[in-house]
């Protein structure tokens, strides 16, 4: 099944909640927002939520960052 | 002095923010936040850079400080707004500074694109402190769709040249009934000391903090000169004169 992650395609085996793809990908859920197809994933739904076919996923974080 | 500046419901004793961005580490700005009595600090969203160990910048915030996500990347309002909901979903508060910006070479501000985020997050409720270009007419219909404050520029972003907008943010401060935080371009703690003697509310300083020689040391500094500036603001400025103006006795003399 073909998703995008932040902008790159990614091929996954089976078909996956969000708390699999976390755990498959070893991100800490405390560092990370989850956004699917524009909309934001809370932490309490990662479990339920299934991936599909041409999601587009983001996983972002907050960095150091002031001006620009 | 019981002096203090409210923004959100927030009652902030330190008016200096701080950017959070080109520090050495994010222990290292921590420990910058906690020695200048910093307050208020804008954090940036990114894409998670799968590569790379770093951790959260928020777990090296100190609790207590307010955090202002800003929307810097986005390129119009759409995606300003975007990014001001994943950050509040994230657990961020409600605080955003909005940051709309196209041009990569100035870094300068769409103040039309700004004007339409703040609108739409203002009347989500979030807390909007918008960056922009200092113009009088943008300032008032800012504050007319809710802005908390405004944020216009000193001069471009990390440039460190100063008050360069001297004139029209004295106009805002004159006019606009928010405050007027000068956020990019104060290279140097006599420029954030001169924003506070015209009357700005706060200054916010990243670039001139984190490359400077001794950041720790630079944060205070920066701290010693906004509450001068302050002060001297608070202490109502004496006059300019062309002319000298003796300041003992012109009675008296020996001769």
């Amino acid at each position: 099944m073909r998703i995008t992650l932040n902008g790159s395609e990614e091929n996954l085996a089976a078909s996956l909640t969000i708390a699999e793809l976390v755990r498959a990908k070893n991100w800490q859920p405390e560092r990370i927002v989850v956004e699917v197809n524009q909309e934001i994933i809370g932490r309490d739904s990662w479990s339920k939520v299934l991936l599909q076919e041409h999601d587009q996923v983001e996983i972002l974080s907050f960095v150091g960052g002031g001006e620009n | 002095m019981n002096d203090h500046l409210e923004i959100g419901g927030v009652k902030l004793t330190s008016r200096l923010f701080l950017g959070t961005g080109k520090f050495s580490s994010h222990t290292f700005m921590g420990e910058v936040i906690r020695q200048s009595g910093v307050q208020v600090v804008t954090v940036a969203l990114r894409r998670i850079d799968f590569a790379s160990e770093e951790e959260n910048v928020l777990q090296h915030v100190p609790p207590g400080c307010v955090l202002m996500p800003n929307t810097s990347g986005a390129r119009n309002a759409q995606e300003a707004v975007r990014i001001a909901r994943v950050a509040r979903a994230a657990g961020a508060g409600n605080w955003v500074k909005i940051e709309v910006i196209s041009d990569h070479r100035y870094l300068l501000p769409d103040n039309y694109e700004t004007l339409k985020a703040t609108e739409i997050l203002a009347q989500e409720g979030f807390v909007v402190l918008p960056y922009m270009n200092p113009d009088l007419m943008v300032a008032k219909k800012l504050k007319e769709v809710g802005a908390a404050a405004v944020m216009p520029l000193g001069a471009p972003i990390g440039s460190n040249q100063g008050l360069k907008t001297r004139e029209m943010i004295r106009i805002l401060i004159e006019e606009i009934d928010l405050p007027i935080i000068v956020d990019a371009g104060i290279g140097r703690p006599s420029q954030a000391a001169e924003a506070m003697e015209m009357g700005a509310a706060a200054v916010l300083v990243n670039t001139a903090i984190a490359t400077a020689g001794d950041p720790l040391a630079m944060a205070r500094a920066f701290d010693f000169a906004v509450q001068a500036g302050r002060m001297a603001y608070l202490s109502g400025l004496a006059q300019t004169n062309q002319l000298a103006e003796a300041s003992s006795p012109l009675t008296g003399f020996l001769r």
